[in-house]
């Protein structure tokens, strides 16, 4: 059984679909990547996941359970976190509360210390700046800071959406050599990436989403050979 | 009446206006919402408070343990079923004038409501310590203003405590700060402002228990009040709870020093135009919120 399974969703913005019967899904500890254009709907399907829209029709199972009807503190609960677009750091709160925040949820807030020695260990430069304003960092610590905070929650499924995005290139590779280590601890990864070619070096599998539709899936390997992937996203 | 007990005076019934204007700043700060019927709910309070002196001989400080948390509930209510259905549908509007609209309204209809049951008398509990002060030399100060100060201070204090070091309190500001990704921490952000409008409304019902043993309440008494708190929470900065402290103490302050050398209407008229003034200067106010929650 897929972990999470996307059944035929259609979303919509007042009267625009922005994502038309898209099917997915993912095994548990896989590391999948969607790509495709700006405003191809990636964002949406993640935000759909995390039931901030809702599908018009189609469902989302997660575990086997519908979550598309469920509403976002529920669907965090169940331990399907997203790491935003931008960071989206709470701005004027120290390191220390926007990982305190990010284990608000009674499962995770017993957890807690352990998480939070984790994610220490796992990003150390955090731990020497606990007491720091968020919006006082840079790019890359805040990315990592954000990184951290999804970690608190304790995800089952971990989606990152665009996490590269805005960092210089050596902070690029340390973001995603990091998304690497949070997989290879058993956390199953969603990403979604513009930055193709790194994105698929880095997953099992991918499907490129393309105005709202998906037209391509597979390993990979199969994609970055893939001449119509090779010409549209890595300029080959 | 002297200078200097004026200012005192002033001080102390600026303390009251920064109770009131914080719970109308924390709705502010957390939902975005402008509550028209803050003062609506601080006379409620008022006329609660003085009908349960009146009939149990209740002391309006005791009525605290009764009224606070009745007001809250009145404000989780409130925002449950009236506020949140307008949020809801409006979520896709860019400019939500819905809520604004509808706190206006809620304050027209308590209002009314409170006249049609209690009548349009002018109320005050008056207390063994309501007509009494504190005589050094020529210094006087009222001590049923100086309960009220005191007691403000206490609640503010505990109030920030809360903010600060609860895990509900910490949820409130990560809501204030950015809602969309309250939702992605697992915060049930409706539930939260449900719970920051019952704070904000329990704040003013605090603030019209401690003014009624020294000061007459009315059905249209909160209009009076809202108009300082609105001024007080501009000046401190929209959403600063800090400035709404501040700000309370200073308008405290200039009301009554004001009034010692000018009638009442001139002391409003100043009032207004040094808040304009002021706003020319700094329009983010005292403490611009932006690093607020």
């Amino acid at each position: 059984m897929a972990l999470l399974e996307i059944d035929n969703i259609s979303v919509y913005y007042g009267e625009m679909c922005v994502l038309r019967d898209v099917s997915a899904q993912i095994d548990s500890g896989e590391i999948i990547c969607v790509v495709g254009a700006n405003g191809a709907g990636k964002s949406t399907l993640i935000n759909t996941i995390s039931g901030l829209l809702k599908p018009k029709t189609g469902k989302i199972l997660f575990n086997g359970e519908v979550i598309s009807k469920l509403e976002p503190y529920q669907i965090v609960e169940k331990g399907v976190i997203q790491v935003p677009e931008g960071r989206r750091l709470f701005p004027n709160m120290s390191v220390e509360e926007n990982l305190l925040i990010g284990s608000y949820t009674p499962t995770s807030r017993k957890k807690r210390k352990e998480n939070m020695e984790k994610v220490f260990t796992l990003l150390p430069r955090l731990a020497e700046r606990r007491k720091q304003i968020a919006r006082t960092m840079s790019g890359g610590e805040q990315q990592m800071l954000a990184i951290g905070r999804a970690l608190m929650a304790d995800p089952k499924l971990l989606m990152l959406d665009e996490p590269s995005l805005g960092l210089a290139p050596k902070m690029v590779s340390h973001v995603l050599e990091l998304i690497q280590n949070i997989a290879a601890q058993g956390v199953t990864i969603l990403l979604v990436e513009q930055n193709v070619y790194h994105a698929l070096k880095l997953c099992n599998r991918g499907y490129v989403l393309e105005n709202g539709s998906i037209t391509l899936m597979g390993t990979a390997e199969e994609l970055l050979n893939n001449p119509h992937v090779k010409k549209a996203y890595l300029g080959l | 009446m002297g200078v200097l007990s004026s200012i005192i005076n002033g001080i102390l019934m600026g303390g009251v206006y920064g109770l009131l204007a914080m719970g109308l700043t924390l709705i502010f700060g957390i939902m975005k919402i402008i509550n028209f019927a803050h003062g609506a709910f601080l006379m409620v309070a008022m006329i609660l408070s003085y009908w349960l002196w009146k009939i149990m001989g209740l002391d309006p400080y005791l009525s605290i343990i009764i009224i606070a948390p009745l007001m809250f509930l009145l404000g989780y209510l409130t925002q449950r079923f009236t506020i949140k259905p307008v949020l809801d549908a409006e979520k896709d509007v860019r400019e939500p004038i819905g809520a604004l609209l509808l706190t206006a309204g809620l304050a027209v209809a308590i209002e009314n409501f409170i006249l049609m049951v209690f009548g349009a008398d002018y109320l005050m509990a008056k207390t063994a310590y309501s007509g009494a002060s504190i005589n050094i030399s020529s210094l006087s100060i009222s001590v049923p203003r100086l309960y009220a100060f005191v007691t403000s201070l206490v609640v503010a204090f505990l109030f920030y405590q809360f903010l600060i070091k609860t895990e509900l309190g910490r949820a409130m500001r990560a809501t204030g700060q950015d809602r969309g990704v309250a939702l992605l921490m697992g915060i049930n952000v409706s539930k939260v402002y449900s719970i920051a409008f019952g704070i904000g409304t329990a704040l003013a019902g605090l603030a019209g228990i401690v003014l009624i043993p020294f000061y007459y309440a009315h059905p249209s008494v909160g209009a009076v009040f809202i108009t300082k708190a609105f001024i007080i929470v501009v000046l401190g900065g929209l959403g600063s709870v800090h400035g709404a402290l501040v700000g309370g103490l200073i308008i405290g302050l200039i009301e009554s020093v004001a009034a010692q050398y000018m009638t009442a209407t001139w002391t409003a008229i100043l009032i207004y135009f040094a808040f304009l003034a002021f706003l020319l200067l700094k329009p983010s106010g005292l403490f611009g919120s932006r690093y607020e929650w």
